[in-house]
């Protein structure tokens, strides 16, 4: 190849490799970008089809259909507003859950388990995240929904029932259950995130603090948890975005009915499960556009709700330097 | 000089801390010193990590108020020492630590002992300088007094203004004490950090070559700071640059192959030491 120095005593085939290699890298540089752009161009097709296909939909309600609460296919009006509720107090609920367990886990995996512990919890957890989504619905419904109706809502009900938030005959089927159903499929990604994070903390940082005399709970608390803070979050989002778009196990235990109720104990439906339900039902053209007018608006959503905590995130990192141990 | 030679001139069993051949020239060159002006008695230290032992029957008592030199090779159980001092150790599962600590005077591996209180006595200064990275300057100095139960806020101003000022930072650092830590230069920081395990009024305080990883200058300012500090603490300091520790310390400790080779004054131990062994390594002909 021209320009290629040869030096004295190089061989020919090795100037030749030389040669390559100088067209490998744009090559490669290429390859990734292309696919790269790839995965972008994928999200905005999937964005115009969803757009597209909810034209009459969009015509016939305009922004009306974002905040009316009406799903009527007899009469072919249709409104997004319970699916949005639904989707964003069940998610709320997963994360008010799960979050706690999961960085309690996690901290207990890389800071407190004896060692010959931590492998096969690990393991343990990661296999949670395996279970298929259908059968965490079918335990839902035929293990768990009854528990709850027979045990944890009486229990909840005596104990809190002045606030509305548990007021009203219990189903068992319900926004409650919608919500502890996606906490137990969005735990393992926040546990297994949060303990590589955590494990990333540099054991220096630790000793620092053990060095100024703190006990275990306070080195965790000033070295390992401010460290990772922000990468802890992260992983709380990683969740929340698996919990937005959660279908299965979350239509097999929230009840489904397009109401909004203050009650936690009453029937929901969310984006999802509403589009998994009734895509094949969908008789009517406004019907169908409908359905993916909500995935548009699931879509959007999970993008608003992606960034907001992306904002929040960043903004927590910087203002927290002077926030004090 | 081959390790065969080294080993004739320096036969093994005489390497033995017990045997009177070293304690006794020990004893008499610090002579002046009795029980009460021990920080530090050592007696009989072990360290093993699982089944290896890195520190060997290590005894040796520290001056109140001086700066004692750990000097060695690489490898030679230097910062195993120094981190029996302030129960470090206790933080590594296979880690096992056996023999006697005394800080003055009061057993810190005995039962009644607590690691917590005890490094809260004594405080710790890395090799890589590991300030807090979300706090700021002033808050990283105010973490160790925090967590002793500190709250009044003019307290721990002061506080962290006397470190500040003792670590020799305060008029680089007043006009800006809530930036964040890692916004310091690395010389910087590693004063941060001294100042940081100053907050806490230890007794002692231990420094793991605290200045190895700095430029001359730098490394000259911590030394300075110091020379300052030993007025008021006991300092031991485990380093690779003997020029150091010659500048520095009062005492030196030479360990090799995890045993207390030959301790003495630090003027003794450059220009006279009594083992071979340790000629050998201040003159630079191994290690």
């Amino acid at each position: 190849m021209n320009g290629t120095i040869a030096l004295p005593g190089e061989s020919k085939a090795a100037a030749a490799r030389i040669g390559k290699w100088r067209l490998g890298d744009p090559l490669f540089k290429w390859l990734t970008l292309a696919m790269a752009l790839v995965v972008v161009a994928l999200i905005v097709i999937i964005g115009f089809v969803l757009f597209h296909w909810s034209a009459l939909a969009r015509h016939k309600f305009g922004w009306g259909f974002l905040v009316s609460s009406e799903w009527n296919p007899v009469e072919d009006r249709y409104g997004a507003l319970p699916f949005i509720y639904g989707t964003l107090v069940s998610s709320f609920l997963a994360l008010v859950i799960a979050v706690p367990l999961s960085l309690a886990t996690a901290l207990f995996l890389t800071e407190l388990a004896p060692r010959w512990l931590r492998q096969p919890l690990t393991v343990l957890i990661e296999l949670l995240a395996a279970v298929p989504s259908v059968i965490l619905g079918l335990w839902g419904i035929f293990v768990m929904v009854p528990w709850l109706r027979m045990h944890l809502f009486p229990a909840l009900r005596s104990a809190f029932g002045f606030l509305p938030l548990f007021k009203g005959p219990l189903y068992g089927v319900c926004m409650l259950a919608g919500g502890i159903i996606v906490a137990i499929m969005i735990l393992p990604i926040i546990t297994s995130v949060s303990r590589e994070i955590l494990r990333s903390v540099p054991n220096l940082q630790r000793e620092a603090a053990y060095a100024l005399g703190a006990t275990r709970w306070e080195a965790i608390r000033v070295a390992v948890l401010s460290h990772a803070r922000k990468g802890l979050f992260g992983a709380v989002i990683l969740g929340l975005g698996r919990a937005l778009g959660e279908t299965m196990a979350v239509t097999m235990v929230i009840g489904n009915r397009p109401e909004i109720a203050l009650s936690l104990f009453a029937p929901g439906y969310t984006m999802a499960s509403v589009i998994a339900n009734e895509f094949a039902e969908a008789t009517t053209d406004v019907y169908l556009h409908a359905l993916f007018e909500i995935g548009l608006v699931l879509l959007g959503v999970t993008l608003i709700v992606n960034a907001l905590a992306r904002i929040l995130m960043n903004a927590m990192a910087g203002a927290n330097v002077t926030r004090r141990a | 000089m081959t390790t065969a030679t080294i080993e004739k001139s320096v036969p093994r069993k005489r390497l033995a801390i017990n045997s009177p051949a070293i304690t006794a020239p020990a004893a008499s060159r610090l002579e002046a010193l009795t029980p009460s002006d021990w920080a530090l008695d050592v007696r009989d230290l072990s360290v093993y990590f699982g089944t290896n032992r890195v520190l060997k029957d290590v005894s040796l008592q520290v001056r109140n108020r001086s700066v004692t030199a750990i000097i060695g090779p690489s490898g030679c159980g230097k910062s195993t020492f120094l981190r029996a001092m302030n129960r470090m150790h206790d933080l590594v599962p296979e880690a096992r630590v056996t023999g006697a600590v005394r800080l003055f005077g009061s057993s810190i591996y005995g039962p009644e002992a607590d690691a917590v209180a005890v490094r809260r006595r004594v405080g710790m200064v890395f090799q890589k300088s590991n300030p807090f990275p979300t706090l700021s300057i002033v808050d990283n100095v105010k973490v160790g007094p925090r967590l002793g139960g500190v709250r009044q806020r003019s307290v721990l101003d002061e506080r962290a203004e006397r470190s500040l000022r003792l670590a020799a930072l305060w008029d680089e650092v007043k006009d800006r004490l809530n930036a964040p830590a890692v916004s310091l230069s690395g010389g910087q920081q590693q004063r941060l950090c001294i100042a940081r395990a100053l907050a806490v009024e230890p007794e002692v305080l231990l420094m793991d070559e605290p200045a190895s990883a700095l430029d001359p200058i730098a490394t000259a300012r911590i030394e300075e700071l110091i020379l300052n500090l030993k007025k008021d603490l006991t300092i031991v300091i485990v380093t690779h640059n003997l020029q150091q520790a010659a500048r520095i310390s009062d005492y030196t400790a030479f360990f090799y192959l995890g045993e207390l080779v030959e301790y003495d004054t630090t003027s003794k131990i450059f220009t006279g030491p009594a083992r071979q062994k340790t000629e050998d390594y201040v003159t630079g002909r191994f290690g």
